[in-house]
């Protein structure tokens, strides 16, 4: 009987193992992520550079409302380099007193700036496509950084033989439909990395989503650092409970 | 009857105070010290407990996650946001809080299951399984409305089609559905009133709850045989028996909890949710959190919308008939050899519903949804009535203490179980 259970049990978990992979989305490539694992933890270089990839080139279009500059902190930037790179800016002041709005240089605690004021203005300039924010889009994706992965590497000069292309549309192998478009935006060379790291396409796309990864889950190394601890204290307490629950029970039979 | 007399007085002169004019020491002693609890339970009667820890866990992160929670649908999204990225200790208060449901209904189906193989909800505890499905009830709604709050894609759009149900309705359905959106589609005052309700709900469950664990300590526990104790030999009390066993199971439970929080955090979520709500953009598909997946296999397996609402509904409404539905003596499906049987294929049916709700209806999926949906009202509706005039149960044993103890060592053992019965 209890071999029928575990077969029955045993059919639906391969069932549904078999299904999983039956969606449209093709699936990414996996890729090896530092940030990954129980112990994972993000590569503060990786991170600047991914900024800086992020600044320089996504940045034109893309923007990441949801952080501030002070965030960058996460990242490894000092309050001195959190400044500069917020005073780089000019954003809109508070109405003075006369009620005129002034730009002033950015502060730590603003936003980082969008490079559009609003979402139309965003489309006028892409040919109608929205750019996504970028705040939340490695966790806002299935396969999250291997999917962002494999799309900033997955741009072909040229369809395969038979596929209609509509106009203005770029070919991209990870994105759904493999109609996109944006253009390629990234290739060899295409920023100069301050710490003399070669920047190739790879490294630049992988730089770029642990930039990106952080930023939807910049809290993912407090979790892996507490979650150690709270398990560690948790077995020592279950084996201890279990030590007393044992004790009890051997003073009767049962 | 030793461990059901209480303690008249207590050391403690503030207690003993408290206690003359308000016995709530006594009550406490009485019911969650000295109450007598049958003396076989396996670990599956860990599960009312670690229910109840999770309604605790749910009504604390929720109380201090509405401290920083914006119910506006231009802000909620961002707020959430907020939450996990700048309050602190915010992140650990969201997934705990959202994985938190997957738990208490991972708990809480386990709990159901429980009760139906061992025949928990037949005569004297019908209004005890009756209080239970209607905590259910209550949580499916209050699972459903919490996950609107973060106003994403998901939340947006499973708002949306659970709200379109209503539509179903003959003649009313469109009047009934625009009062319960507040307007004319899912908006800013259907995400207001949601919040308020999923505020509100959950302490409606915690009296319900107490109502719960009120008609359990009136008829007592069920037991794996399902036979009422006869005698002290057949029980023993709750403190410290089965106070340390919970302690254990709720350490375990935990353990497991934890690690899906700390580490695979967004595993049972859906990624389109970390997508803001946009009305104009329907994802590529709507799908409920896998707790709700076999009731909309169900609805889907219909192609009438009414119907398919109807039996959806009547899915969970067969959870409340289930005491007049099973017409046997007999409890425990130990005994049982027949109702065994349909008892393992109802779970698998349940989790085949379960895998067809998380596939686009389509091909085999659409067979297996219906197959599935015959054999879950079958299973209530013939199995259940009919098993109980025809099946062939096995004898029953003629007390817990014979069948545990076996009956050489039963005097032995009451002697030895003696000094625990005062700790």
């Amino acid at each position: 009987m209890s071999s029928f259970r575990a077969f029955l049990m045993g059919g639906a978990l391969a069932l549904a193992a078999v299904t999983a992979s039956a969606q449209e989305m093709p699936v990414p490539a996996k890729q090896d992520w530092g940030f990954y694992g129980p112990f994972g933890t993000y590569d503060r270089a990786a991170l600047q550079r991914g900024f800086q990839v992020y600044r320089e080139v996504c940045a034109a279009c893309h923007s990441m409302n949801l952080l501030a500059y002070h965030d960058l902190s996460g990242i490894g930037y000092g309050d001195a380099e959190i400044k500069a790179i917020a005073a780089s800016v000019s954003v809109p002041d508070d109405p003075d007193d006369t009620g005129e709005v002034k730009d002033r240089p950015g502060r730590p605690s603003d936003r980082f700036k969008a490079p559009f004021a609003n979402e139309k203005a965003a489309q006028a300039a892409n040919n109608g496509a929205l750019p996504k924010d970028l705040s939340l889009i490695v966790r806002g994706r299935e396969y999250g950084p291997d999917y962002i992965f494999a799309l900033l590497t997955g741009f072909k000069d040229t369809p395969p033989a038979g596929m209609k292309m509509a106009k203005g549309m770029n070919y991209n192998e990870a994105f759904p439909g493999h109609q996109i478009a944006m253009p390629p935006p990234l290739s060899d060379d295409r920023v100069t990395y301050a710490d003399g790291t070669k920047a190739n396409l790879a490294q630049e796309a992988h730089d770029v989503v642990t930039f990106l990864s952080w930023a939807s889950d910049p809290h993912l190394e407090d979790r892996h650092r507490l979650g150690a601890r709270v398990i560690i204290f948790l077995a020592a307490f279950s084996g201890v409970m279990y030590g007393v629950k044992r004790k009890v029970w051997s003073k009767i039979d049962h | 009857m030793a461990h059901t007399k209480a303690p008249s007085a207590f050391k403690n002169p503030l207690i003993r105070w408290v206690d003359d004019r308000l016995p709530i020491f006594t009550m406490i002693s009485k019911e969650y010290g000295v109450f007598p609890t049958p003396r076989n339970f396996n670990y599956l009667w860990n599960f009312g407990a670690l229910a109840l820890v999770m309604l605790v866990i749910m009504i604390i992160t929720g109380v201090f996650l509405a401290m920083q929670y914006t119910p506006n649908a231009d802000l909620a999204f961002d707020s959430v946001d907020r939450i996990t990225r700048d309050v602190n200790g915010g992140w650990l208060l969201r997934t705990l809080h959202s994985n938190g449901s997957s738990m208490f209904f991972l708990v809480v189906y386990i709990h159901i299951f429980r009760g139906m193989y061992y025949g928990s909800y037949k005569r004297p505890r019908e209004l005890l399984w009756l209080f239970g499905a209607v905590i259910y009830l209550l949580m499916m709604a209050t699972a459903f409305l919490g996950y609107t709050l973060p106003w994403g894609q998901m939340s947006f759009w499973g708002a949306t089609v659970i709200t379109n149900f209503f539509t179903a309705l003959p003649i009313v359905g469109k009047a009934i559905t625009t009062w319960l959106w507040g307007g004319f589609a899912v908006a800013n005052p259907t995400l207001n009133r949601f919040f308020a309700l999923h505020y509100l709900l959950p302490f409606v469950i915690a009296a319900v709850v107490f109502l719960h664990v009120w008609a359990l300590h009136v008829t007592g526990s069920n037991n794996p045989l399902g036979i009422e104790p006869k005698s002290d030999k057949d029980t023993l009390p709750f403190h410290p028996y089965y106070t340390m066993k919970d302690m254990f199971g709720v350490s375990v439970f935990l353990l497991i909890y934890a690690v899906i929080v700390f580490y695979v955090p967004d595993y049972l979520g859906d990624p389109d949710n970390y997508v803001k709500a946009n009305p104009l953009v329907t994802p590529s598909s709507i799908e409920p959190e896998w707790y709700f997946l076999p009731f909309y296999a169900i609805l889907r397996s219909v192609p009438n919308k009414l119907l398919g609402v109807i039996l959806m509904f009547g899915a969970v409404v067969m959870i409340f008939l289930m005491p007049w539905l099973d017409t046997s003596k007999v409890r425990s499906a130990k005994f049982r050899p027949w109702y065994q049987w349909c008892f393992w294929f109802f779970v698998f049916d349940s989790l085949l519903l379960g895998l067809v709700g998380s596939q686009h209806p389509e091909g085999i999926w659409i067979l297996l949804g219906r197959v599935g949906t015959l054999y879950y009202f079958g299973f209530f509706l013939v199995l259940l009535p009919f098993l109980g005039w025809f099946e062939k149960t096995l004898p029953l044993p003629a007390s817990i203490a014979e069948s545990v103890l076996g009956g050489g060592k039963l005097a032995g053992s009451t002697v030895a179980a003696k000094p625990m019965e005062k700790a």
